[in-house]
């Protein structure tokens, strides 16, 4: 369906206010408990209490408690801060002093949920609420506004990766079965990079966008997917499984299901085209350093391996010592505070190694995440993958167990389909995990087999979406 | 568990051990030294690890003394003095 408003039809925009008004019917954010706000509307309006002129040229700290403030306020701060440093939800308070020192924070945007730290009582604080005031003011002329967001599944002190808006919305104007939406929905928090890339897709697409609400059952949250009538939705792999256990979801009709922020394997790309056969699914490859690379829309995990023979849409990739690098204008143009962010020639190192079987690449997992076992690497995610090609199997999570033979050998977590096959008598278990078993045999060499299997009634996902590899 | 549970706990296993990574298992007398077994360092990495889920202990990893026991008479008592 060709929409006129489609992404790439018109010149890129300079602002999210121009982005919006480009919108050709109104358009909302829809929150938990039936809030909405028709974003289309804050051409006219403003929800920073008319003190949006207090922070032109600012280095502005985004710490509001919820999504729906966070939202709105990014839409009026483009084009008027200096800086916008996003806080995640899962910000850890004694980063807070640090992170806002670095960046220079001068004023903070906070919404009546943001808690009281030192850190944010800064010269200038504005309460974004989430409902529309008259604004009469005329704005300064617009500024290009750095985005400043927050790396994750770091311990220390996170490091802050800047971006602008047309790094974050370079990757839009490729033409993609991601165009096109009516409404967005995704499980992610708006906040971080996944879920960023979701609100301006919504923004720059015409399209409204369902928030996700932390703490709320994913039940509910499905149920309310369905009822705003979600046409496209996004979301990690290991989000996606978790959805595949629940029953609403199959109260959605999207057109186009997205996958992100994890190696999506063929099993969840198998099962969600089982449970959605009209629908297109793609996967995309991101990270908040290098940006949105590509997405793979063809069904199949990994990537053609032809997308390394040449630039692709603005997008370079190579590989070096197994790990992939990319270049292009998605990518973050730096940290603050100086640690490199890209090689000599402009290239961001992934961290995620990349294998190549005949005319595709497969992502075989995080350079960090490596198991040795007797001196052989190993990579969980492959287990994974392999496991969960298993049609009992959910989800798997694969870890390293100390052993004082080999200093470590695989064992493997596994969540089943069936709750009834988890609490079967211990002979139908061990004959399933005999069966699990032989599967990886048949696939894997011996070392890379799980030495034991547990069944387990579910795997801990991080705030972010991803699997949290350590469990507890 | 009894002595003998121990000793038929570890013998079943090296045995499924055997047929999974398809070796062939020297007989299991008390006096067979481990190293001509049949298993590799990779089939007593899993030994060892079953053995912790069945018996509850990895005796190896606890202990103040790094040797591996020889013989597979050894073995059986370090689990058997663990298990107690």
């Amino acid at each position: 369906m060709i929409r006129s408003d489609r992404i790439g039809s018109g010149p890129k925009p300079r602002t999210l206010r121009d982005a919006i008004a480009a919108a050709a019917q109104p358009r909302f954010f829809f929150d938990r408990g039936g809030a909405s706000v028709c974003f289309t509307e804050l051409g006219r309006g403003t929800s920073l209490d008319a003190r949006l002129p207090d922070l032109a040229g600012s280095a502005v700290l985004l710490a509001t408690a919820s999504q729906l403030t966070s939202a709105l306020a990014l839409i009026e701060l483009d084009g008027v801060a200096r800086r916008i440093l996003i806080l995640p939800p899962d910000a850890r308070a004694e980063h807070l002093a640090a992170v806002t020192d670095i960046a220079g924070i001068d004023a903070v945007v906070a919404d009546d949920g943001t808690p009281n730290h030192e850190a944010l009582q800064r010269s200038t604080r504005i309460t974004c609420a989430p409902a529309l005031a008259p604004m009469s003011d005329s704005l300064p002329p617009a500024m290009r506004t750095e985005w400043l967001l927050l790396t994750s599944g770091t311990t220390g002190v996170p490091k802050i990766v800047v971006h602008d808006l047309a790094s974050l919305t370079a990757a839009l104007h490729v033409p993609s079965p991601a165009d096109g939406a009516g409404v967005w929905g995704t499980f992610y928090d708006i906040r971080r990079y996944g879920g960023l890339q979701i609100y301006l897709r919504a923004l720059c697409g015409g399209a409204s966008l369902v928030l996700s609400s932390a703490g709320e059952p994913i039940a509910d949250h499905l149920l309310r997917l369905a009822a705003h009538g979600v046409t496209h939705l996004s979301g990690t792999p290991s989000q996606w499984r978790s959805a595949l256990m629940q029953p609403e979801t199959c109260g959605l009709a999207p057109r186009y299901v997205r996958l992100s922020g994890e190696i999506a394997d063929q099993a969840i790309l198998d099962g969600l085209r089982t449970v959605f056969p009209h629908a297109a699914i793609g996967h995309a490859y991101a990270s908040t350093e290098a940006g949105v690379a590509f997405d793979v829309n063809d069904g199949l995990a990994g990537f053609p391996a032809n997308y390394l023979d040449a630039e692709r849409n603005g997008v370079a990739m190579r590989i070096v010592d197994g790990s992939l690098r990319i270049r292009s204008g998605a990518v973050a143009s730096g940290y603050v505070g100086g640690a490199a962010l890209a090689d000599a020639s402009g290239f961001v190192d992934t961290g995620d190694i990349v294998e190549r079987r005949g005319e595709r690449f497969y992502f075989a997992g995080r350079k960090g995440g490596i198991i040795n076992v007797g001196g052989l690497k190993v990579h969980p995610e492959e287990i994974e993958a392999v496991i969960n090609r298993h049609p009992s199997v959910r989800m798997s999570l694969v870890r390293g167990r100390a052993n004082p033979v080999t200093g470590s050998v695989v064992v493997a977590d596994v969540v089943l389909k069936n709750e009834a096959e988890e609490a079967a008598s211990r002979p139908a278990q061990l004959a399933l995990k005999d069966d699990i078993l032989q599967l990886c045999r048949e696939a894997l060499p011996r070392h890379k087999v799980p030495a034991a299997i547990s069944f387990v009634a579910a795997l801990n996902v991080a705030a972010t979406g991803k699997l949290l590899r350590r469990q507890g | 568990m009894g002595a003998m549970s121990v000793k038929l706990t570890i013998i079943e296993q090296m045995e499924q051990i055997a047929r999974e990574h398809g070796k062939i298992l020297a007989p299991l007398k008390e006096d067979l030294v481990l190293a001509d077994c049949g298993l590799d360092s990779l089939g007593f990495a899993v030994l060892v690890a079953r053995l912790e889920d069945k018996l509850g202990i990895d005796p190896f990893t606890a202990a103040e003394d790094a040797s591996f026991p020889v013989t597979l008479g050894d073995f059986v008592k370090v689990y058997e003095h663990g298990a107690r």
